[in-house]
């Protein structure tokens, strides 16, 4: 039995990655969850939103870059990342104003918005494709690791160590933030309450005077900036790769339904779970077995369920679950 | 010329014309009371009122204005207040966000109003935090109420308040409709427990196929013998 290895070694590949992962999951449902509440409809195109933003997030430090601005050891993307924040909101707003607007005004069915935002995701995966092409970039820059293996087994004598990426540290950091404060603003502000009341009951928000189309422009400025945000964070923890903003909508999806639609926390809830349900059942659990049985023992296989090309299965099954068995979610939702 | 004068009113959802040539009235500091049988026009009257309804003939004149052409949300503006038969609050938002979502269009201090409807309402006082969905319908209905109030409305407009509550919960509810009243503004109600509205009704409208059979105080149609029989059931 050795508790202390065993919790270190599932801690480096289990628990610090799922974290980050479930932070970047968690800001992506948000984004979902916001525009499901208020204009009612599944968003296709967030995955694209992500990818915009960390486009023009990764075009901004490429320019700090050049221009030698540098904020080491914190990575360039960081001073960047309000450049992408705005090429998002920028890119949701006329998106509204241009196609959504068009049905809103026609009061068109939900599925139809669904539908419709599948095309915005198509003309945005093409426009990011020839903005910046469909290879890998990377922008990552900075100090890589704050903790290393080789110092923690140094400090702490184990046979195991734990690698502390930086881009993990920051985005769980960053997510706190940003989370601590979408709530602030949507428990606290008046606009926040209005945003609440308006998903809550749209024409009872209307007999009491709120601007139906000033809670959309709300809306999509948060989810466009929450966009940017996961995305840029993505890339800086893994790298940035075009195909993968359309992949990561079906753990973002999953995470919405599973934390009950239209419901931020549930959302965070979500992120979090489909994380480390994805990332537990994906990990060869051999070397954590050996640890915690008796000396000399380890077991015959990997003691892996799942193996790591499979990680999307996770998504897929814990989304059908919870339609099946509780199609609101965890914290009541709506039900699509 | 009344506080609230809907005259004439002639319209419908597009098709056949389901109010024709109604009238409501309303004076402030007065309770009107809205009776007939089901399908007798009588929340579509109070809709036409509030503007949720294109009138084809008609004018709607309110405080010395015509409104008749005005859209809902200007009418919250110039001081109409409205509670919904359904859907009449916030159920995820807690009673006091409630509140707060009613004076929205207010930029003015409204803790003074807060203040009064939690002193007309005290268990609302008391249950702030709670979200409205979790409370139980009377509670709910002083919610809608409360909320309507915090417009600063000049009329109050109530579709059928006392729908699905016990009749204790519907007395209580009357006592505060006629206390409210007693504060200067205009009362529109329409009610399915016509006997106990007109009670407390300083006018009422009786109507019938979307016109009015009889028009007179809440007392002389709870005395007249043809109402009694017709629509207060002996």
């Amino acid at each position: 039995m050795d508790i202390a290895n065993a919790f270190a070694l599932l801690s480096n590949f289990v628990l610090v990655p799922a974290l980050a992962y479930g932070a970047q999951l968690a800001l992506g449902a948000l984004g979902v969850t916001i525009i499901f509440g208020i204009l009612r409809f599944a968003n296709f195109a967030h995955g694209e939103m992500m990818s915009f933003g960390a486009m023009a997030a990764i075009l901004a430090t490429w320019f700090l870059q050049s221009q030698g601005v540098s904020i080491s050891p914190l990575p360039t993307a960081l001073l960047a990342l309000p450049i992408g924040i705005l090429a998002a909101i920028g890119m949701a707003c006329l998106t509204d104003r241009f196609v959504f607007r068009f049905y809103r005004r026609k009061r068109s069915n939900p599925i139809v918005f669904a539908i419709v935002s599948v095309g915005v995701m198509f003309v945005m995966a093409g426009l990011i494709r020839i903005i910046i092409g469909p290879d890998d970039q990377s922008f990552a820059d900075g100090a890589r690791f704050l903790v290393t293996v080789r110092e923690f087994k140094a400090a702490t004598g184990l046979d195991q160590g734990i690698a502390i990426k930086q881009s993990q540290v920051i985005t769980v950091v960053v997510a706190l933030i940003v989370v601590a404060f979408l709530f602030w603003f949507l428990q606290r502000t008046r606009w926040g309450k209005a945003m609440r009341a308006y998903s809550d009951d749209e024409d009872l928000a209307l007999l009491s005077g709120i601007d139906p189309e000033k809670v959309v422009l709300i809306a999509w400025i948060i989810a466009a900036a929450l966009a940017a945000i996961a995305g840029t964070l993505y890339g800086l923890d893994k790298t940035y790769k075009p195909f993968i903003f359309l992949q990561i909508l079906l753990p973002i999806f999953a995470a919405t339904i599973l934390g009950g639609i239209g419901q931020p926390v549930g959302a965070v809830l979500g992120g979090f779970i489909i994380a480390f349900s994805e990332v537990m059942v994906t990990y060869a659990f051999k070397r954590f077995l050996a640890y915690l049985g008796p000396d000399g023992w380890v077991p015959d296989g990997l003691v892996q369920l799942l193996s790591t090309d499979y990680k999307f299965a996770v998504s897929f099954v814990i989304l059908v679950a919870v339609l099946l068995v509780r199609p609101t979610g965890i914290i009541r939702g709506k039900v699509i | 010329m009344s506080f609230l004068s809907a005259t004439g009113m002639t319209g419908g959802y597009g098709g056949a014309d389901i109010l024709t040539d109604c009238e409501l009235r309303v004076e402030r500091g007065e309770v009107a009371v809205v009776v007939g049988p089901n399908g007798a026009g009588k929340s579509t009257a109070m809709k036409a009122v509030f503007g949720m309804l294109t009138l084809r003939e008609g004018s709607v004149v309110f405080d010395g204005e015509d409104i008749t052409s005005m859209a809902p949300q200007e009418r919250v503006r110039h001081g109409m207040g409205v509670v919904p038969q359904n859907r009449n609050v916030f159920v995820s938002l807690t009673v006091e966000e409630n509140l707060e979502m009613g004076a929205f269009i207010r930029d003015d201090d409204i803790s003074e109003s807060k203040e009064q409807v939690f002193s007309l309402f005290p268990i609302l006082a008391e249950k702030r935090n709670q979200p409205a969905g979790e409370l139980s319908g009377g509670q709910r209905q002083q919610v809608a109420v409360g909320r309507a109030l915090m417009t600063k409305p000049k009329l109050l407009m109530l579709d059928e308040p006392t729908a699905g509550v016990s009749p204790i919960v519907m007395d209580e509810l009357f006592d505060k409709i006629v206390e409210i009243a007693r504060t200067g503004i205009a009362i529109l109600m329409v009610e399915q427990n016509a006997r106990q509205a007109l009670e407390i009704a300083d006018h009422g409208f009786v109507l019938v196929q979307g016109t009015n059979r009889f028009t007179d105080t809440g007392e002389a149609l709870l005395a007249n013998e043809e109402v009694r029989r017709s629509f207060l059931g002996g």
